[in-house]
């Protein structure tokens, strides 16, 4: 019955890939329709519609009578909407950890307070202005045909010296984020260079190993399972595990040295005009973890402080002003100019 | 009688002045504790943007003849570790903005190589500090001057200086508490000697004129000197009249006796029988004065000795018994008969032989005095629950009389102004049933009727 009602409460596709007259681009708009009542929210979103359906659905299943109008855009899309300050949305969901931040710092964020977000650790929240409600690392992923021995590198000194003592093996056959167009692969790869020295010089071993380069997890799961990639540096967790489950074919590998954790974050926009609303689904996503469910038909893992304890090298990002320094127009044209320098070679 | 004090307590004033001092000092120590720990604080901050700030200027450097600059992560992640405020900062070359927040207001005033700048402003809604430093950074054909800004928040500083307040606030409070605490304690032991003296002359007896001897400290002195000063002037003016009372008595008494031996030695002489009657009468008249002499010195003697009564171990039956064979003579001139009753055991008793023999026989007196020709007074002493001695005869009673006032100095009832009497008797008698913890009974015969008064005592 209530299955029926929340099938009946998905409105229509309104736009797919179309630019709005708002001086941004959006990739896509779902409109939920609320089964009674007329409360509204509008969420902007860098999360596909089909990861973030199931959790929509289940909120709108606790709150019947809110209308969820969803806009998905990519995460600099995401920025510029919020700073431009045209567009009017009361939450914004982003994988930028980063660009979030900024948003926070610069005033584009308000403050929050409930007995949901105050149970949280303190590394996921920033000013209870930013909430996190997901950790996915970023992963090595490896193509079973390409090792069929095992013998998988653990490690970045492990990675670094298996692609130097067998180049002819790996060649072309590397991939990795293009971080001059991938939020997130630039975050990964600025958090990876912030950590240790040996990033650089995976950097360049892979540089001379002519890398592909990707736009984005799932082209880089694509070539690995059909043969093309060996392997494939720092891609999505989350994302990965969920290809693997469907399709299997490879391998994910969580570095022992470090991986870096992203956490997806949500915050309510300053210009918001539905706050309550805003803040009862803040509530709902940081309670993921309550909801086994959801995070399995999501493919979003949640908050987990024990898995963080058990597994010391699972880094979570550190949300704060630490995150501004990368998007210093300064700091992001040189570390460009070196990774340039490194991963293109020839 | 009670003192009205017009000067209030100096208790209560000193508890004032010291408790006014202790918030004198308790809102002195909240606004030191809040001042030192808010500008440490403050300091703190101010610390924290200057190695900031100097941290992103030693980063500077030239490259291909202009300024470039690769913004450490420690210079930013360090202001996120101490607190969750915004940070904006912003880099400035020859009025350029290189990089950062280009609506970051100019410093004022500008910093020099030696010194920083530090400000506060509100910027994007909120107030932030910044500080801003300096740097000449060559790039080969002429130094270039950079200007660097790092500004912040201050919601973490004030998050601090509000718990560096409810502390301080709390610090106070609590001092003041303590303080004021021990003021009171301060000001009660500092009149603890006053108070000590005070329920040591209160205590004492109605006629206990002994100087004090309480152990008072260098201040009371002198209110001690003139208290004892003023008790013995007092003493020696009570002893005075005392005197003078025993001395006229003494005095009237000696030439009562005289009068009386010639007036009997004259009424033998005399024929006529009014005149015998006449004399009579003035012989009975002299016996009654020299007894209401008597009664005075026992009276006297009586409060003497019970203000210093020294105790002996007595049996009341047998004071009763001399008692009683004293007043014999006096009862058979009347006809009156004493019946008395006895315990069978003896009834022993701690007191003063002669106080309680001038009890008895005034009570004794007063039975035969007021009953008439040929009737009987009972005596009996009870060992029972109390000790009690009571004395009943089948005279006229006390009337109307009300009995309580009986018992003071020279009141004598309403129906016995033909009787002389001195009013002085059950004074006595009341006295000296006081001094050894019991009391003086007086009651209406309760078989008929007459009077009824007895000495009662606590049994020991
Ligand atoms: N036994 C008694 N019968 C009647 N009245 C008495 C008796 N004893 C005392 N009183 C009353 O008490 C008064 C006080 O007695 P007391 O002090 O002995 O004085 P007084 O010298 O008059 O006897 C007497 O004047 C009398 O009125
Ligand atoms: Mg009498």
């Amino acid at each position: 019955m209530r299955f029926a009602c929340i099938l009946a409460a998905i409105g229509t596709v309104l736009l797919s890939g179309v630019s709005l007259a708002q001086g941004f681009e959006i990739e896509e708009r779902v409109v939920y329709d609320a089964t009674q009542g007329d409360a509204e929210i509008q969420v902007l979103s860098t999360a596909d519609r089909a990861v973030f359906e199931p959790i929509l659905l289940a909120f709108q299943a606790e709150n019947p009578s809110i209308t969820i109008d969803y806009t998905i855009a990519s995460t600099r899309e995401v920025m510029k909407a919020v700073e431009g300050g045209d567009a009017q949305f009361d939450l914004i969901i982003s994988s930028a950890m980063d660009l979030q931040t900024k948003l926070a710092n610069d005033g584009f964020a308000q403050t929050h307070r409930s007995d949901a977000t105050l149970q949280m650790p303190d590394w996921a929240r920033w000013r209870d202005q930013i909430f996190a409600f997901t950790q996915e690392p970023a992963v090595l992923i490896v193509s079973k045909s390409a090792f069929p021995n095992g013998n998988v590198p653990t490690s970045r000194e492990a990675l670094i010296a298996l692609l130097r003592d067998e180049p002819e093996r790996f060649l072309g056959r590397v991939g990795t984020y293009d971080v001059r167009t991938s939020g997130f692969g630039y975050l990964m790869a600025t958090q990876d260079a912030r950590m240790s020295e040996s990033f650089w010089r995976l950097l360049e071993v892979m540089g001379r190993l002519e890398p592909r380069l990707y736009c984005c997890s799932g082209a880089m799961i694509q070539d690995i399972r059909s043969g093309k990639l060996a392997l494939a540096y720092n891609v999505l967790g989350s994302y990965a595990a969920g290809e693997l489950a469907r399709t299997g074919g490879f391998e994910i590998v969580v570095m022992e040295d470090f991986a870096n954790v992203m956490l997806r974050t949500a915050l309510i926009a300053s210009n918001a005009k539905n706050v309550d609303e805003a803040k009862i689904m803040i509530d709902f996503l940081v309670s993921l973890d309550s909801r086994p469910d959801l995070i399995e038909a999501s493919g979003l893992p949640a908050l987990d402080a024990d898995q963080l304890a058990e597994n010391a090298a699972l880094r979570p990002i550190r949300l704060g002003p630490g995150l501004l320094v990368f998007l210093d127009r300064l700091k992001r044209q040189s570390f460009l100019r070196s990774w340039e320098a490194s991963i293109t070679q020839n | 009688m009670t003192v009205r004090s017009q000067q209030g307590s100096i208790r209560r004033r000193l508890f004032i002045q010291l408790a006014a001092i202790a918030a004198l000092l308790s809102i002195l120590l909240f606004l030191v504790v809040r001042g030192l720990a808010g500008s440490a604080a403050e300091a703190t901050q101010d610390g924290i943007l200057a190695a900031s700030a100097t941290s992103i200027a030693d980063a500077l450097r030239a490259e291909g003849g202009s300024v470039t600059l690769d913004l450490p992560y420690s210079a930013l992640s360090m202001l996120g570790s101490v607190n969750q405020d915004r940070v904006f900062y912003s880099v400035v070359a020859e009025g350029e903005t290189l990089t950062g927040y280009s609506d970051l207001p100019e410093p004022r005033p500008l910093p020099t190589l030696s010194s920083n700048t530090f400000q506060t402003f509100d910027y994007r809604g909120e107030e932030v500090r910044m500080v801003s430093v300096t740097r000449s950074v060559s790039t080969g054909v002429e130094p270039v001057n950079v200007l660097i800004s790092v500004a912040q928040t201050r919601e973490g500083l004030a998050a601090v200086t509000q718990r560096i307040t409810t502390f301080a606030t709390a610090a106070g409070v609590g001092f003041f508490l303590v303080a004021t605490a021990l003021s009171l304690w301060a000001a009660q032991t500092a009149l603890a000697p006053v108070n000590a003296m005070a329920s040591a002359v209160t205590r004492r007896g109605p006629a206990d004129l002994r100087p004090l001897t309480t152990e008072a400290p260098t201040e009371l002195q002198p209110v001690v000197e003139a208290l004892n000063s003023f008790i013995a002037r007092l003493r020696a003016s009570l002893q005075r009249s005392e005197d003078l009372i025993v001395e006229a008595a003494h005095r009237v008494r000696t030439p009562l006796a005289t009068v009386r031996a010639k007036a009997e030695v004259t009424h033998r002489k005399l024929q006529k029988p009014e005149h015998r009657q006449t004399m009579r009468e003035m012989i009975r008249a002299i016996d009654e004065s020299s007894r209401s002499a008597g009664q005075l010195l026992d009276h006297a003697m009586v409060t003497f000795r019970s203000d210093h009564l020294e105790p002996e171990n007595l049996e009341l039956s047998e004071i009763l018994r001399e008692t009683i064979s004293r007043l014999e003579p006096t009862a058979e001139l009347k006809d009156v008969g004493i019946e008395c009753n006895y315990p069978a055991a003896p009834v022993p008793f701690r007191g003063d032989w002669l106080l309680l023999q001038s009890a008895m026989v005034n009570i004794l007196d007063n039975a035969i005095k007021y009953s008439p020709e040929d009737s009987s007074v009972h005596v009996e002493l009870t060992n029972g629950e109390s000790i009690r001695i009571s004395v009943t005869d089948q005279g006229r009673g006390f009337g109307e009389t009300d009995l309580n006032s009986l018992k003071s100095r020279f009141t004598r009832g309403s129906n016995v102004s033909d009787i002389v009497g001195s009013g002085l008797g059950l004074t006595i008698a009341d006295d000296v049933a006081r001094a050894h913890g019991g009391y003086l009974e007086i009651t209406s015969n309760q078989k008929g009727q007459g009077a009824c008064v007895s000495l009662v005592f606590s049994p020991q």
